[in-house]
């Protein structure tokens, strides 16, 4: 990877979303300054007065990038110079509080999506009967199904964490499944024939060739895997009453329309949710250099 | 002298879509300890499935075949043979080394044991220094070498050969028939040989079969005259292009044009 040659098309990407954004601003806020105007029988205000008065509205359609910032640095490191990092009032508490259940449900429909496409791929009539019923569960939507197992665990004595942590395994088991099942029956019909022929157990050839086979697959498998359970924990946590979390603070944010807070919220959740891609990536570099392909 | 693969009225169909796919029909072969036995045909003929039925990779649905006087399925679990295959089937992940080991890790000898196999069998193909190299960083005929070693590494008395070097060029060919001659003559071991090239059948064999396709039978087997020593100008030799004029008689025989 050079990072040189990518900061230069990333910067300019960066900047021209960022002034489309403000212009945005201007265009979307102005309606409301020029209602304020009618009511208060004053003049409308003229173009320059209008710019930095969009800019600065306490409830805008859509918030000026330099609000959100502000927000996020009010609720972040402005609350750990206070040394209260974690009071309720931080977005690093709710950004942990959805972190923390995004990474136990990865951890579950991991394991999970691995176990089942091992079984799938060893046994015939798990074969036959498990696919079918792994793709009819991603096509009943989330947001369907979420709140029945919030209620449903609820109602069996399990709250907090865990309910949130099964919605992210529900949808992330199912690409580690697919990219699995397709990584362990990656090695060609030779490879397996000389398993036979060395008369390995199938756990020897499931060791020494289908899983060392797996690992491009498993990993691509992950990034998406990881992405979409921070969906799952933020969409986990808006059936719960909007306690904690990103997803309560959207929630909450757009109950008073604190249209500032919804964002700051998101703009955390598309950051952590980059860094965990960014963590899964490095752990496959790290893997295909031990199995000696570094590129 | 001890028969180490006998066939007789061996019978092997496919049940596919299209009917019925008549692979090997009444093929009666016995291979001796010791020998090199070259399979030669044109694609269809059975010779693949010959060999991989002596591996037990294939079922036959007709006559019998013994290997080391026991059925192929015996015969793999006490690890008679070892196979190669056209492509090196070398895994990536591993280096020559390891690759090498991938057979002896399975059948369970210890690390010690591993490390003088595969010292042996390196210098057997002439990969000493090569042992710690991943197989992309090895040419073909390299890599191809690599995958004979792994198949000698183990103690198998018979090595199933199903053109190895087909995917190979002509010069590189030539230069690893001369190595595995060599290596044939020190190691003592019995090889099945599939191929369909003549030169490389002729200047191999001991014996060489000659098969026709459809249904896949054994057309000719002819004894090779040549002497055990044979440098690779042996090619001009009136007696070996009498045997070889032999192989495509019987090629021709078996091979209808009209199709």
């Amino acid at each position: 990877m050079t990072s040189t040659g990518k900061t230069i098309p990333v910067l300019t990407i960066i900047t021209i979303i960022v002034a489309i954004w403000y212009a945005s601003v201007v265009w979307m806020n102005a309606p409301f300054e020029y209602d304020q105007a009618e009511r208060a029988k004053v003049e409308q205000p003229a173009f320059s007065e209008l710019i930095s008065k969009t800019m600065a509205q306490e409830r805008p359609v859509l918030p000026a990038p330099h609000q959100v910032a502000q927000e996020l640095w009010k609720t972040t490191g402005a609350m750990i110079q206070k040394g209260r990092p974690f009071s309720k009032r931080s977005l690093i508490y709710h950004s942990w509080i959805t972190l923390s259940a995004t990474l136990l449900g990865f951890l579950i429909g991991t394991a999970l999506g691995i176990t089942l496409a091992v079984g799938i791929v060893h046994n015939r009539a798990m074969d036959k009967s498990v696919m079918p019923w792994v793709i009819t569960s991603q096509t009943i939507p989330i947001l369907a199904i979420a709140p029945m197992i919030i209620v449903v665990l609820n109602a069996m004595g399990i709250s907090g964490l865990l309910p949130k942590a099964l919605i992210s395994t529900y949808l992330s088991f199912f690409p580690v499944v697919v990219g699995m099942v397709k990584g362990l029956r990656s090695p060609d019909a030779a490879q397996l024939d000389l398993m036979h022929t060395y008369s390995a157990s199938r756990s020897q050839a499931f060791w020494k060739l289908r899983w060392p086979s797996s690992m491009p697959y498993l990993f691509t498998s992950l990034k998406i895997a990881v992405a979409i359970s921070l969906v799952g924990a933020i969409v986990g946590e808006l059936p719960t009453g909007a306690v904690a979390g990103l997803g309560a603070r959207m929630l909450a944010g757009s109950y008073y329309g604190q249209t500032i807070q919804i964002w700051s919220a998101l703009l955390m959740a598309s950051a952590l949710a980059a860094i965990l891609v960014m963590i899964v990536s490095l752990a496959h570099t790290m893997v295909l250099r031990r199995m000696g392909q570094a590129t | 002298m001890n028969t180490v693969v006998s066939a007789s009225s061996l019978t092997l169909t496919f049940e596919t879509n299209d009917g019925p796919v008549h692979a090997l029909s009444d093929v009666n072969l016995d291979v001796n300890q010791g020998d090199f036995v070259s399979f030669i045909g044109p694609s269809g003929c059975g010779k693949t499935t010959f060999l991989r039925a002596i591996a037990d990779l294939e079922k036959p649905t007709g006559g019998t075949i013994s290997v080391n006087g026991m059925t192929p399925e015996e015969a793999r679990m006490k690890r008679a043979y070892g196979y190669v295959f056209q492509a090196a089937s070398l895994l990536p992940w591993r280096t020559i080394e390891k690759n090498i080991a991938v057979p002896l890790e399975i059948m369970g000898y210890s690390a010690a044991d591993q490390k003088t196999r595969i010292d042996r069998v390196l210098q057997l193909v002439d990969l000493t220094n090569f042992g710690k190299k991943y197989p992309w960083q090895l040419s073909g005929g390299m890599q191809q070498r690599a995958s004979i070693a792994r198949a000698l590494a183990f103690d198998a008395d018979l090595l199933l050969m199903d053109e190895p070097f087909g995917a190979l060029d002509e010069i590189v060919r030539d230069h690893l028939n001369e190595q595995l001659l060599s290596l044939w003559d020190t190691t003592n071991k019995t090889i099945c040989f599939v191929t369909h090239s003549i030169p490389e059948a002729v200047y191999l064999s001991t014996k060489i079969v000659v098969m026709s396709p459809r249904p896949g039978r054994v057309s000719d087997v002819i004894e090779s005259t040549l002497p055990k020593e044979r440098p690779l100008d042996i090619r001009e030799t009136p007696e070996f292009l009498q045997i070889a004029a032999r192989v495509r008689d019987g090629l021709r025989a078996g091979h209808s044009y009209d199709e």
